[in-house]
């Protein structure tokens, strides 16, 4: 498939009506001082006006370094946390401002594959339990027989054993266990489902394995993903579209080979440079971009671009302005006034 | 299971023989025996003749290794023989004692159970709340409160009350009636010092429960159960607390282990006749037999306590496997 048919193709599935509408959304944390007072000190502005749309049966990719909010902004679609601004608008209605008993009801919509196997398993529960449970506690399947049916289509589905019904979660492998987290994800139907860093706990035979997986049930039932990872070729095989985040903004969103091929954001570029190629010759001969500095605090973030004290093109205008996420040449937008040519 | 059962009882043996041996010693250590108690305890001179006479009917001249050999031998056939200041039967003197501390012991741990797991989880999911801060202060005042101490406020309290109220100040019973001939004189009795005794109890076990809790709460599970969109009253009963349970388990074991054999001061405070005094009383007197029996005994009693935390373990934690 060429880059072109590629655009094309995933450009159709953005037009369509969004599943999911991420509009402003912002999560700042208090951090607070003091034994007895405590008073509040600043903010750690994890998410800081971040806007995305997801189409039915597209996965959007959202990479970057640790501690840029990428978690955050899966929590809060999860209404795991709530958004402290912004709207996340999910089949139409606004989830942001969910009261907690109609949050159950969105958990049969939007569901989770977390990053750890091993602790993301109540130990204490059998494998059967721990799939049936959400069929059990929403009323989706009222008969135990049936119920255990499901449980052994979706481990079935999920390519383990039905067997592995009676086991515990300490008795089985990682890779055994995240498919366990993967068939408890789908057993309330969802339509949508955040895989939060669903592979990066897992050896790299075993992400195969995993990523191939998701792939098949994304074919099968059409689920739409939010991948959160920072693994880049991982995203770069799954993913339709990708977004780009630095210290709680969205420097770029792209169609994921643009991206990869034509990336314009500087952030964009020194992280895909830092991807080793698996050629030793052209590996050598590539330039390294590497970024000087550390990641700023989002406590007390940069003015202007976050990015401008670490930009190698940075200029007057970033100092000052904070960039929108504009619209660079069809489908790719950027958050940069120098790519801009402003 | 049955094999790791009887495995540990069977390591129990060298455990008793340690424990005996150390108090076999330790006892013979001690200035003084009892003779020189019991026949000099008015102050008097005393024939030294007598003293040998009641050394030889209690077997104190005999050679050391004699004197333990007869001790384990005591204690493998279950025959304690009598205490050396009174010449009752030791298991006499321990049986009508052992009921009156086990029930308070019970008691005590009911107590501190009903009051400690709903505290300790609310505390928990309530972090740094007004309702946590408040459970925070009882438990430390728990902890920080001398159960001797409560109890006397506690008999304070209730003559000062029932003077204000009945016009007359109401004492407890002193005589302990078994419950089951008298419920309303044995828990007017019982329930004071099980009070008294279950609020440093339960203070222990609130922080243990609420640190436990803290911890599982941030557990990875406890988050994947949020978002399979479970009721948080599941979330907390069935995700978290029944992790949390395992260190709150063994620490009531072994502080009804420790209740067995050491509310000495509570007792002396409380009037009660139990095993603590007894304790405290035969140590005094050098009453070796009685006081053997006493350490042999509560060395029992813990050991059996420690098995049943590590059975119930397996139980309620199926990463354990015990074989």
């Amino acid at each position: 498939m060429s880059v072109a048919e590629t655009i094309g193709d995933e450009n159709s599935l953005a037009d369509a009506e969004p599943l999911l509408r991420v509009e402003g959304l912002k999560m700042h944390f208090p951090v607070t001082e003091g034994l007895f007072m405590r008073r509040t000190v600043g903010h750690v502005k994890a998410v800081d006006g971040v806007s995305f749309t997801i189409a039915p049966g597209e996965t959007l990719g959202l990479v970057g370094e640790s501690g840029c909010g990428k978690t955050t902004v899966g929590r809060c679609i999860l209404r795991l946390e709530n958004p402290g601004a912004g709207k996340v608008v999910f089949a139409g209605t606004d989830i942001a401002g969910m009261k907690a008993s109609e949050i159950s009801k969105l958990r049969q919509d939007v569901q989770v594959i977390f990053q750890d196997p091993f602790s993301s398993l109540n130990p204490r529960q059998k494998i059967g339990s721990i799939i049936s449970e959400p069929l059990r506690v929403h009323g989706i399947i009222k008969d135990p027989t049936k119920r255990r049916e499901r449980v052994a289509e979706l481990l079935r589905i999920c390519g383990l054993n039905p067997r592995f019904a009676d086991r515990y979660p300490h008795e089985m492998s990682g890779g055994q266990r995240q498919r366990v987290g993967i068939a408890r994800a789908l057993s309330v139907n969802p339509k949508f489902i955040v895989c939060d860093e669903a592979v990066s706990a897992l050896d790299v035979s075993i992400q195969a394995q995993v990523i191939n997986l998701l792939e098949d049930l994304r074919e099968q039932f059409n689920f739409s993903y939010l991948f959160i990872a920072h693994d880049l070729s991982v995203v770069r095989h799954i993913c339709h579209r990708v977004a780009v985040m630095y210290l709680g903004k969205i420097a770029e969103l792209a169609d994921c080979d643009e991206l990869f091929d034509n990336p314009r954001h500087p952030y964009t570029q020194a992280l895909l440079s830092a991807v080793p190629v698996p050629d030793p010759t052209v590996e050598e001969a590539r330039s390294h971009q590497i970024l000087e500095g550390e990641v700023p605090s989002p406590m007390n973030p940069p003015s202007g671009c976050v990015f401008h004290p670490r930009c190698p093109q940075a200029i007057e205008t970033c100092r000052r302005e904070v960039p929108e996420l504009q619209e660079f040449s069809p489908g790719h937008m950027v958050a940069c006034p120098v790519v801009l040519g402003k | 299971m049955y094999k790791y059962a009887i495995k540990r009882i069977l390591l129990m043996i060298p455990t008793l023989i340690g424990a005996g041996l150390l108090v076999f010693m330790l006892m013979r250590m001690i200035p003084g025996d009892v003779c020189e108690i019991r026949l000099g305890g008015t102050g008097l001179m005393v024939d030294k003749e007598q003293i040998e006479i009641c050394r030889d009917s209690l077997g104190l001249n005999q050679s050391m290794a004699k004197q333990f050999y007869d001790f384990a031998v005591g204690i493998a056939t279950l025959e304690f023989g009598d205490s050396m200041w009174t010449g009752r039967p030791v298991t006499e003197e321990i049986a009508i004692r052992f009921q009156l501390t086990l029930q308070i012991a019970i008691m005590a741990t009911l107590t501190a159970v009903i009051i400690a797991l709903p505290f300790g989880v609310i505390s928990a999911i309530k972090q740094n709340t007004w309702m946590d801060y408040c459970i925070r202060v009882f438990s430390i005042a728990g902890i920080a409160t001398p159960s001797f101490w409560l109890g006397i406020m506690i008999i304070l309290g209730l003559l000062i009350a029932s003077q204000h109220l009945f016009g007359e100040p109401w004492m407890m019973p002193i005589e302990y009636t078994p419950i089951w001939e008298d419920p309303l004189a044995n828990l007017s009795q019982t329930i004071w010092p099980a009070v008294a005794v279950g609020y440093r109890y339960a203070a222990v076990v609130v922080r243990m429960t609420r640190s436990a809790m803290l911890e599982v709460l941030r557990e990875d599970y406890v988050r994947t159960a949020r978002a399979k969109g479970l009721f948080e009253k599941v979330i907390i009963n069935q995700h978290a607390l029944k992790n949390a349970l395992l260190p709150v388990i063994t620490l009531v074991g072994i502080e009804f282990a420790f209740l067995i054999g050491g509310l000495v001061v509570t007792e002396q405070v409380f009037n009660l006749n139990g095993l603590g005094k007894l304790f405290v009383d035969a140590v005094l007197d050098h009453d070796f037999t009685l006081t053997q029996a006493l350490v042999m005994m509560v060395v029992a009693v813990f050991v059996v306590v420690n098995l049943l935390v590590d059975l119930i373990y397996a139980w309620v934690d199926p990463r354990i496997h015990y074989s």
